[in-house]
């Protein structure tokens, strides 16, 4: 392509957002979709800003399938989705803290990641300095005369993430919990824009640790759409066997924790042998105990060699062998059960209002799975079921990570014994046209991440937005610990083991 | 639960033969802890981790230390729940700003002698975290640092080997 053909090749209002396209509303079709966010139509999946317009992203309710809308904002305001629907609320809050875009009639305006410490006012739009150490912040009031307030964090007892917890206690019983996060806001916004694709994926995969291969596959997916590449088969197959190892060590170690919280540390123990054999299984396949940045966009870096395949079914087969005697010491032990029985309790409306994901979303009866739903390669080969429950408490959030961990052991084998043979990676160049959009929705272990980006004419990346499944599982939280005791907020929070990284971004 | 507890008593421990300390980590800290009372502490040490910033996955390498493969107690090297308990901050991440005054509390909350362990290859320049406006970067920007251990993550191996290296030098 010449020079003057560059100049004459018209500039697509709004790019193409590949695989799902990206409409243009007003204000009223703006409220319309938070009308029917509220009235359960649609779900929210995410809501983002730019410089002077919000997207919201949303799941049809009947077919799986996703909607964009954009609503232009240049007086750096728009109607409030979270006055209508509650999921929106923090979203609205971030959007506010970096792009400096407010939500109107919204029913928190407080800040939410902006702690005032970072010397600038909504640092990804038109910054401001300011000159602050820091901002006080009001907590929700919970008013009586035997309550009590206990404030943990953000430095925790553990070894976890910081974030801090205000409880309000009526002797024991919790009576109110509210989340103060932010505490981890690396500014993976700004970074990514003006980064090339490269070091984009390197920061993609760097959001949240637990999940970087399936990180790494969200925004690969969202790059290979905007581009309309083709990833060769044997690599979607290789993606796959890291998601799903990805996601049994993760099971594995938080079962294991979630008993240690109720003090059974035996669990924790077994479980503990599980989850490291399947790191060094992970380091000896793909040279990473964590796999990450093995996923890149086009396919993978690295190849799975034949003897490895052998040592894979190995390990497989030992998991078989132990998962039916942990589900066994877990569901035997009364002690336990006398934990996790009934405690930490999510609704079922709750979970499909806020459009809870993973875990935390099948074990109070929302059944989504992006792997089914969205369809992506290579799972619409592969035969496995997902679990689900309705019970709503930490016992059922453990059941279904078991149901979890014998889906992805029947996964794997099947990718062992079918993955084809060929090339790992698509060659790919960047065309020299027009910004290209994309989009994807993957499921990790913790549920689905949502990747919506843009990439400029000459290839670097514009604006990357990175949903962590944590957003609508977080506020569930505050939800499920009411009425529990204080004592078993650490068996309620590691049941639901949601990212602080992922969140606060 | 039987069969388990069985298994634990009759079959061979699972944990593994100790690496071989790292010879740079040695030298990085003998100087630091020729200064120190480093008899009154003997071979055992508390470790607080604080995450200032990670993105969990120096976390959950640190996590592994505990496992029966590696079995960090047997170090004497134990972790506990409060800085008021610790010889050593392990911190971890490209220490964000809404964290600094955290990690700063945290610090002045240890009681000396004290030493600090940057984990990752965050804390050790803020890694690809480094320009952003929302972080401090390096752990040494916040409160002195006695070791490094580099890695993204660090997997358990590197981290024994680093704080091997520590108690070593100290007894």
């Amino acid at each position: 392509m010449n020079f003057a053909s560059k100049q004459i090749a018209a500039q697509p209002s709004p790019p193409t957002c590949l695989p799902w396209p990206r409409e243009i509303v007003d204000r009223v079709g703006w409220l319309d979709f938070a009308e029917s966010l509220a009235k359960g139509e649609r779900e929210l999946l995410s809501l983002w800003g730019e410089s002077s317009s919000v997207h919201m992203a949303v799941l049809e309710e009947r077919e799986p399938r996703l909607r964009i809308v954009t609503l232009e904002c240049p007086e750096g305001s728009f109607p409030s989705v979270g006055q209508l629907h509650p999921p929106a609320s923090r979203l609205e809050r971030a959007i506010r803290d970096l792009y400096g875009l407010r939500a109107e009639n919204a029913p928190d305006e407080r800040p939410w990641l902006d702690h005032g410490r970072w010397g600038v006012r909504h640092p990804c739009n038109d910054p401001e300095k300011i000159d602050s150490a820091s901002d006080s912040y009001a907590f929700l009031p919970a008013e009586g005369e035997p309550l009590h307030q206990i404030p943990v964090g953000p430095v925790h007892a553990g070894i976890i993430e910081p974030g801090h917890f205000r409880f309000s206690a009526n002797g024991e019983t919790v009576v109110r919990l509210e989340e103060r996060f932010g505490f981890v806001h690396k500014g993976v916004d700004q970074l990514m824009a003006g980064a090339s694709i490269e070091r984009a994926a390197r920061l993609a995969a760097r959001v949240s640790g637990d999940s970087t291969v399936a990180y790494s596959l969200a925004f690969s997916q969202a790059i290979e759409a905007a581009f309309d590449v083709n990833v060769p088969p044997r690599a979607t197959y290789l993606r796959a066997l890291m998601a799903e190892l990805e996601r049994l060590a993760n099971h594995f170690g938080d079962i294991g924790a979630i008993c240690n919280d109720a003090a059974f540390a035996l669990m924790h123990a077994q479980c503990g042998i599980v989850r490291e054999r399947i790191l060094r299984e992970a380091a000896r396949c793909f040279g990473h105990r964590l796999m990450m940045d093995r996923i890149a966009p086009g396919g993978v870096v690295v190849d799975l060699e034949q003897e490895n395949v052998a040592a894979l079914f190995t390990l497989i087969e030992w998991i078989e062998l132990m998962t039916p005697r942990l589900i066994a010491l877990f569901g035997d032990t009364t002690s336990l059960q006398d934990r996790t029985v009934g405690t930490g309790f999510v609704s079922e409306a709750l979970a499909k209002q806020y459009a809870c994901g993973g875990y935390v979303g099948r074990a109070s009866g929302r059944t989504f799975d992006a792997r089914k739903a969205m369809g992506y390669a290579p799972y619409p080969q592969l035969t496995f079921e997902i679990g689900a429950a309705k019970g709503g408490d930490v016992d059922a959030r453990v059941w279904v990570r078991f149901d979890e961990i014998k889906a992805s052991l029947r996964i794997v084998r099947q990718i062992l014994d079918e993955a084809p043979q060929g090339p790992i990676i698509a060659a790919w160049a960047l065309p020299e046209d027009w910004t290209r959009e994309g989009a994807a929705l993957v499921e990790g272990f913790r549920g689905d991440i949502f990747v919506w980006l843009r990439i400029r004419a000459d290839g670097v990346v514009q604006r990357c937005h990175l949903r962590d499944p944590s957003w609508f599982q977080w506020p569930l939280l505050e939800a499920a610990i009411k009425d529990n005791i204080v004592a078993d907020f650490p068996l309620c929070n590691k049941s639901f083991n949601c990212s602080y990284s992922g969140h606060d971004l | 639960m039987q069969k388990f507890l069985l298994q634990g008593l009759l079959r061979r421990a699972l944990t593994e033969q100790a690496p071989i300390p790292n010879p740079t980590s040695i030298a990085e800290l003998g100087y630091t802890l020729e200064r120190t009372a480093r008899q009154k502490l003997g071979r055992s040490l508390s470790i607080r981790e604080v995450d200032a910033g990670s993105c969990n996955g120096c976390e959950l390498e640190i996590h592994a230390l505990s496992n029966a493969y590696y079995d960090l107690e047997r170090f004497g090297l134990r972790f506990v729940a409060s800085p008021r308990h610790a010889d050593v901050l392990l911190v971890t991440g490209p220490v964000t700003k809404n964290m600094r005054e955290a990690l700063e509390r945290t610090y002045a909350a240890t009681p000396d002698p004290k030493w600090v362990i940057a984990v990752g290859d965050c804390a050790f320049d803020g890694g690809v975290y480094c320009e952003s406006y929302a972080c401090v970067g390096a752990v040494a920007n916040v409160v002195p640092v006695d070791l490094h251990i580099r890695g993204c993550p660090p997997d358990p191996t590197t981290l024994l080997k680093g704080l091997i290296a520590f108690v070593e030098t100290m007894s």
